[in-house]
């Protein structure tokens, strides 16, 4: 674009210069505030109204939430979410920790490793759902291959079992996404201080203790950040459970993003649907705030 | 700190072997769905799940790919194989093009409160999206849209932006401010800086967004399942229903060959590039 000659036409491309740059960002700004914000604030309507199948807008006050809170299968719906949110995050965190430590040993072949290890992280939970749901039947699965070898009084029916199904949920989800724990640790085992640790190898410190001591505590970051993610993912959970275990048996392995979507456009009963997800938002948001919170404070200091 | 292990062969040859086995437990997922769907549907249901197929056979990939009952029609998964990428294509690139762009307003045209608008636009990255399915349905239903694949592409741009402007956005911000100012001077505008000096260097970002963009929207299932229909339906909702009919035989075989064909973009996409998914990975979920 050519200088311009004259003043006139110069202030006036300044003056469009100015508006351009909101002009270019109010359509995203538009979109969050209807789609995201506005949406919200919709559902929030919805938990309060006597909605059906379809929206109304009588309200009810907290007549949703009093209902939701004395459903059988909301209370599955939480109780499964807070056994499957403590085994998967402590187990992803164990494991991801683990294989961290054990990688970061100077191996040969790392890069080869960390594919495999982190590959599943790049399927959908229907696909992994579909591969566990059959590794885990008892027919063809694990149970009839140890039956087929000789195994004959081998029993593994987890998925079958109304108490046990829930944990074949974070077996599969385990497998998901321990590798992307292990990438998180991996990445913060490669920004510790060496110096340090050579001084306290020096010293005559055993390498558990290095560990111990000085390594483990400072992954604080990294942990934090996985734990944030995990619970994400845990409490919005939903995929995994339709294509392992769709639920059931009968309602044993409800969570309470599958208990939202039932209740909401199956069992129209969208106003304890829209009660749930507020109920998930708020979860969410108790987790995420204090996070981003304290992220952001020490960024400033 | 591994001097102590690695002066210690037997400990080397340990951790090696735990490395090992932890590669099988990884992959044995992947190899039982690979072996059987190269097996006729007797070898499974007899107890040989982990064994060698004894009799090859491509036939499952077949019936997944063209025969097998989905839909009202038997037509294979192959019309939601087009689906999918008839809706991650635009999806992404429509995606990725707004992320940019906010992005450089939101580091090099910042105006009083841009900060705040940055916040409240990446707040959308956490939400669980339980919480806009019921207006989104009406939404989309008002526009025209409910149960088509453009519909589906709209849902993804939206819920995607939060994301791709936070990466152009972080990227941006350590690019040198200066540049865009002497442009500026020498009479550039807007959308000549955009053009010529922000997009030529954007390249590993834009790879970042556009690969972790393509893997949640082709792996999402929440969205397919609420607001397609029969005939727009994108590849996991079609294999999850695959998976669940309840009628006539289970054909694990054809389940299997059906797994792998849904995973298959993905997994190449992670193949070729795994290092730029990896870093999506990070950087999506772990700054704030």
């Amino acid at each position: 674009m050519p200088s311009s000659l004259h003043n006139p036409g110069k202030s006036i491309r300044g003056g469009v210069q100015d508006f351009l740059p909101r002009l270019v960002l109010s359509p995203t700004i538009a979109l969050t505030l209807v789609f995201t914000y506005g949406f919200i604030l919709f559902t929030t309507y919805l938990s309060f109204s006597n909605s059906g199948m379809l929206p109304s807008y009588d309200l009810v006050g907290w007549a949703n939430y009093t209902r939701l809170f004395k459903l059988r299968a909301w209370s599955i719906a939480t109780t499964n979410l807070l056994i499957f949110g403590v085994l998967y995050i402590g187990i992803c965190a164990v494991l991801g920790l683990l294989l961290a430590i054990l990688l970061d040993q100077r191996i040969r072949a790392e890069g080869f490793i960390r594919t495999v290890y982190l590959y599943p992280m790049a399927l959908s939970f229907i696909v992994t759902g579909v591969a566990w749901k059959w590794i885990l039947d008892p027919g063809i699965g694990l149970e009839a291959v140890m039956h087929d070898w000789g195994f004959t009084s081998f029993q593994f029916r987890w998925i079958k079992d109304r108490d046990m199904a829930i944990y074949t949920i974070v077996i599969a989800a385990v497998w998901q996404t321990s590798g992307f724990v292990m990438a998180t640790f991996l990445a913060g085992l490669r920004g510790i201080d060496r110096e340090m640790l050579h001084a306290a190898e020096v010293d005559g410190a055993s390498t558990f203790a290095l560990y111990r001591r000085i390594v483990i505590p400072q992954l604080r970051p990294a942990f934090l950040s996985a734990f944030v993610v995990l619970a994400h993912m845990a409490i919005k959970s939903y995929d995994l459970v339709i294509a392992l275990t769709n639920g059931g048996p009968g309602i044993s392995t409800e969570m309470p993003a599958t208990f939202m979507y039932s209740y909401t456009f199956t069992r129209n009963q969208m106003g304890v649907g829209a009660a749930s997800a507020e109920i998930m938002l708020l979860t969410i948001v108790a987790i995420i705030v204090p996070y981003l919170w304290s992220e952001l404070r020490g960024n400033k200091q | 700190m591994s001097t102590a292990t690695r002066s210690n062969p037997w400990g080397r040859l340990a951790l090696y072997l735990v490395l090992g086995l932890f590669c099988i437990y990884y992959l044995t997922p992947l190899y039982v769905m690979l072996i059987n769907s190269f097996k006729p549907l007797g070898e499974i249901t007899s107890g040989g799940m982990v064994a060698l197929p004894q009799d090859w056979t491509s036939e499952p990939w077949q019936k997944a790919w063209s025969e097998a009952q989905v839909g009202v029609e038997a037509t294979g998964l192959r019309p939601y194989f087009i689906n999918s990428f008839l809706m991650v294509i635009p999806a992404v690139a429509i995606t990725t093009i707004l992320g940019a762009l906010n992005g450089y307003v939101l580091t090099k045209w910042s105006f009083r409160g841009s900060t705040l608008i940055f916040g409240f636009i990446l707040f959308g990255c956490f939400i669980p999206f339980q919480v806009v399915l019921i207006p989104m349905a009406r939404t989309l239903g008002l526009l025209g849209l409910a149960g088509s694949v453009p519909g589906l592409v709209f849902v993804h741009v939206v819920y995607g932006i939060s994301f791709s402007t936070l990466y152009f956005r972080n990227y941006y911000t350590s690019f040198p401010t200066e540049l865009v100012r002497a442009a500026q001077i020498d009479g550039a505008g807007f959308f000549t800086i955009f053009w010529r000096i922000m997009l030529p260097s954007s390249g590993p970002i834009a790879v970042v967004c556009v690969i972790w963009l393509f893997t949640n929207i082709w792996n999402d299932f929440l969205f397919g399942a609420s607001f397609s229909d029969f005939d727009s339906q994108p590849m996991t909702v079609a294999l999850n229903n695959l998976v669940q009919s309840s009628t006539g035989v289970k054909e694990y075989n054809v389940h299997f060959a059906g797994a792998i064909i849904a995973a298959l973009p993905t997994l190449l996409v992670y193949v070729v590039a795994g290092r730029f998914f990896v870093r999506g990975l990070m950087s999506g979920s772990v700054k704030g």
